[in-house]
């Protein structure tokens, strides 16, 4: 292995970075707040919602990525309407139409770990938060969310992971994030074999950190799953 | 408690004609019932007997299919369905309304992602708009009353179930209730913790609060109700104070219920 040629191309492929975690982290923001409407609409009780979502989920996990990132780039522009539309210049962008196609993908997964974290919530502490005489908002923001939160972000985690890998599949669409770039290196050079192990060690890195960020949200969110600590209280209150 | 001053004391709770059905199972049939302010009223009854569905219905955990609720001044206006069934006509009032009632639960029900000082000023900050100083305050106040001031910073994970409860019941007295709802409070717990439990309720009654316990403690019932109420297969079987009705009960069943 030539160590140089290595170097070399890891100093390319980190300036790819920032483009690789642009699009995944709006894929995962964007498709958050569409996976916790999907997860509501399949918990709502209100059967024309809850089939829409069904049918959404059904689709964009049931199709592969790759199908989807080539019909939003490719075919989108097929219809007069959409050209002539307002998001044309957003949809004629590769980016963006990466950007649409992994949220749009996303969600679908992430609506049923929010779903499987919302149905974990013990319907007795909805009912005190109820009984307390808490709005529905207040209950869902206050007590079922943050606990429908703690029970679904090991499950997200791994669909973040998924979703940094995922990226490298807007490379086929001209995006030069880092698979994009290891495959120009690549043509340029036909040293596959160094090119493609320094382009997995990159994602390797940015999945290590991003475990550790959401190992840590965790353990931040979960004290009342650990053994308190010994001494928590100055309060100086005499026992009835 | 003497019997003449709760009679004169304006009525806290009223419950009127009450129904209610699960499906084809008539719970409740019609059942009627007062507590006067510091009232502290029993409900016993043998399981399935509907008393906990009763209380459940004064804060509306269950929405009765007819009969009214009056909580202090204010009856909680419902509207009938053709099903036959009714819902709440105005949420917000029924939450208003559930804000002046204090529920304890058999399984405590505490937040589990809140130490117990947060589960205590939840409520009084987030649902009556409290100042947060003033409702810690409070809450400290609260948790050295039921015993648990060492605990404020404890998740309930890691309590014991008396612990729990008690801090469940700190929970409730936070909101400053007109009337304190417990639904079988130490039927869940180890019989060694049932009397911590018990000794707070029994301080509460002292103080003069008011009080519609559904339990299985006879001796509470019987030492610190002012009144008893024996439900039987969704129907009033026998009421009246606890002389009466633990001394010369009218009722065959209700002498075999206190037997086992």
């Amino acid at each position: 292995m030539d160590f140089a040629f290595a170097w070399e191309t890891l100093v390319s492929l980190l300036a790819a970075v920032p483009l690789t975690l642009q699009l995944a982290a709006s894929a995962i923001l964007l498709g958050t707040v569409l996976a916790l409407l999907l997860a509501l609409a399949r918990l709502s009780g209100i059967r024309p919602l809850d089939w829409l979502a069904r049918l959404y989920i059904f689709v964009f996990r049931g199709t592969p990525l790759l199908v989807q990132i080539f019909l939003i780039y490719y075919g989108m522009g097929q219809f007069p309407a959409i050209r002539h539309s307002i998001v044309w210049p957003l949809l004629r962008e590769p980016y963006w139409c990466a950007i649409l196609a992994l949220m749009l993908n996303t969600a679908a997964y992430s609506a049923e770990i929010i779903r499987g974290g919302l149905l974990s919530v013990p319907h007795g502490q909805i009912e005190a938060a109820r009984a307390s005489g808490m709005s529905s908002f207040l209950v869902f923001r206050r007590i079922t969310l943050p606990l429908a939160i703690r029970q679904a972000l090991p499950g997200y985690g791994n669909e973040m992971i998924s979703m940094v890998k995922a990226t490298s599949l807007a490379s086929i669409i001209t995006l030069m994030e880092v698979t994009g770039t290891a495959a120009k290196i690549i043509s340029e050079t036909y040293r596959v074999i160094e090119v493609f192990v320094v382009a997995g060690a990159v994602y390797l890195l940015i999945n290590f950190v991003l475990t550790r960020l959401v190992g840590l949200i965790e353990h931040w969110l979960s004290p009342h799953l650990r053994q308190p600590r010994p001494i928590t209280s100055l309060s100086q209150g005499e026992p009835a | 408690m003497s019997a003449s001053l709760s009679a004169s004391a304006p009525v806290a709770v009223s419950i009127s004609d009450l129904h209610k059905s699960f499906g084809p199972l008539e719970v409740l049939k019609g059942i009627s019932l007062q507590a006067r302010e510091g009232e502290v009223v029993s409900i016993l009854g043998s399981s399935g007997s509907g008393k906990s569905t009763l209380l459940r219905c004064i804060n509306m955990l269950e929405v009765p299919d007819a009969g009214s609720i009056t909580v202090g001044d204010e009856t909680i206006a419902l509207k009938s369905l053709p099903n036959g069934k009714s819902r709440p006509a105005d949420r917000r009032q029924v939450e208003r309304v559930r804000s002046r009632l204090g529920m304890v639960f058999q399984s405590f029900n505490l937040w589990s992602h809140k130490t117990v000082l947060e589960n205590i000023i939840e409520a009084p900050i987030h649902v009556q708009k409290r100042g947060k100083a003033e409702a810690v305050e409070e809450a400290e106040a609260l948790l050295a009353k039921v015993g648990i001031a060492d605990k404020r910073n404890h998740y309930p994970a890691h309590l014991s179930g008396g612990q729990q409860q008690r801090a469940a019941i700190a929970r409730a007295l936070a909101m400053r209730p007109k009337v304190m709802l417990f639904d079988e409070p130490t039927s869940a717990l180890d019989p060694e913790l049932v009397g911590e439990v018990l000794r707070v309720m029994r301080n509460l009654a002292e103080e003069g609060r008011t009080m519609l316990v559904v339990t299985h403690e006879m001796g509470f019932a019987r030492d610190v109700s002012s009144r008893v109420v024996f439900l039987h297969k969704g129907a009033i079987e026998e009421e009246g104070t606890p002389a009466d009705v633990f001394g010369n009960s009218k009722s065959e069943r209700f002498r075999q219920f206190i037997s086992n």
